[in-house]
């Protein structure tokens, strides 16, 4: 699995619109072969088809599509935006905290979910993750694999 | 013991961190219950006691013999907290 890494978070991205900022959180899981390509596309269409309901916390969305679109590997990338930008969501835009998920059926996956609970259960990590500059930044509290 | 469905689009991903955050409140409030994760079409024909989900799905997913109750944030234990107080 892959959770996090350097090679998987990017930060001070400027995006056009939603489905570019979804497409380059999926892309990131593609490069490292987490993903296919057509995964990242399931990833947009989701948003298209089901809405903005993943942005489940103020200014953090979680983009991902079903582990049957093309998981190849449990995974999650983050890209954090320099300019936050509006997904739709009533209460929790705008986002600056684009993480893509890439679920599968498995122990890891769970494990996964549950890094991610614990680390952005705590409103000074999602601060930091926000204003972070550099990977070392956030390496700490991160604790990439 | 009561029935709490978490709800997501897909169903494998954002509902199961909301599952995640219900339960670890629920251990906090000293109340048990069976939680499931799942997507909002499936939810339709499943049967629960409460259904947990954000404002959005709540609409998608429409009527429900379930009490819904919606939260903004699916990683605030408080706000997961304040919302299923009384509810046990």
């Amino acid at each position: 699995m892959s959770y996090l890494n350097e090679e998987i978070v990017v930060l001070n991205r400027e995006v056009k619109d939603v489905d570019e900022a979804i497409r380059q959180s999926g892309e990131l899981l593609e490069k490292k072969e987490l993903v296919t390509k057509e995964y990242i596309d399931a990833m947009v269409n989701s948003y298209h088809e089901n809405g903005p309901y993943f942005v489940i916390a103020p200014g953090i969305a979680i983009a991902h599509a079903r582990p049957e679109d093309g998981v190849k590997v449990s995974s999650v990338s983050l890209l954090q935006l320099n300019t936050p930008i509006e997904f739709g969501h009533e209460q929790n835009d705008p986002v600056s905290l684009v993480f893509g998920l890439a679920a599968t059926s498995d122990e890891s996956h769970l494990e996964n979910i549950q890094r991610l609970v614990s680390l952005l259960g705590d409103k000074e990590n999602v601060e930091m993750l926000k204003h972070a500059k550099d990977y070392d930044d956030i390496k700490e509290i991160v604790g990439g694999e | 013991m009561k029935k709490i469905l978490t709800v997501c689009g897909v169903g494998q991903g954002t509902s199961l961190i909301l599952k995640m955050t219900v339960e670890s409140v629920l251990t906090e409030m000293g109340e048990r219950a069976d939680v499931e994760n799942t997507d909002v079409s499936s939810a339709k024909s499943m049967s629960a006691d409460i259904v947990i989900l954000s404002q959005d799905l709540a609409r998608t997913l429409g009527d429900h013999e379930a009490e819904m109750v919606v939260v903004n944030n699916y990683f605030d234990k408080d706000e997961v907290k304040s919302a299923l107080e009384g509810k046990f």
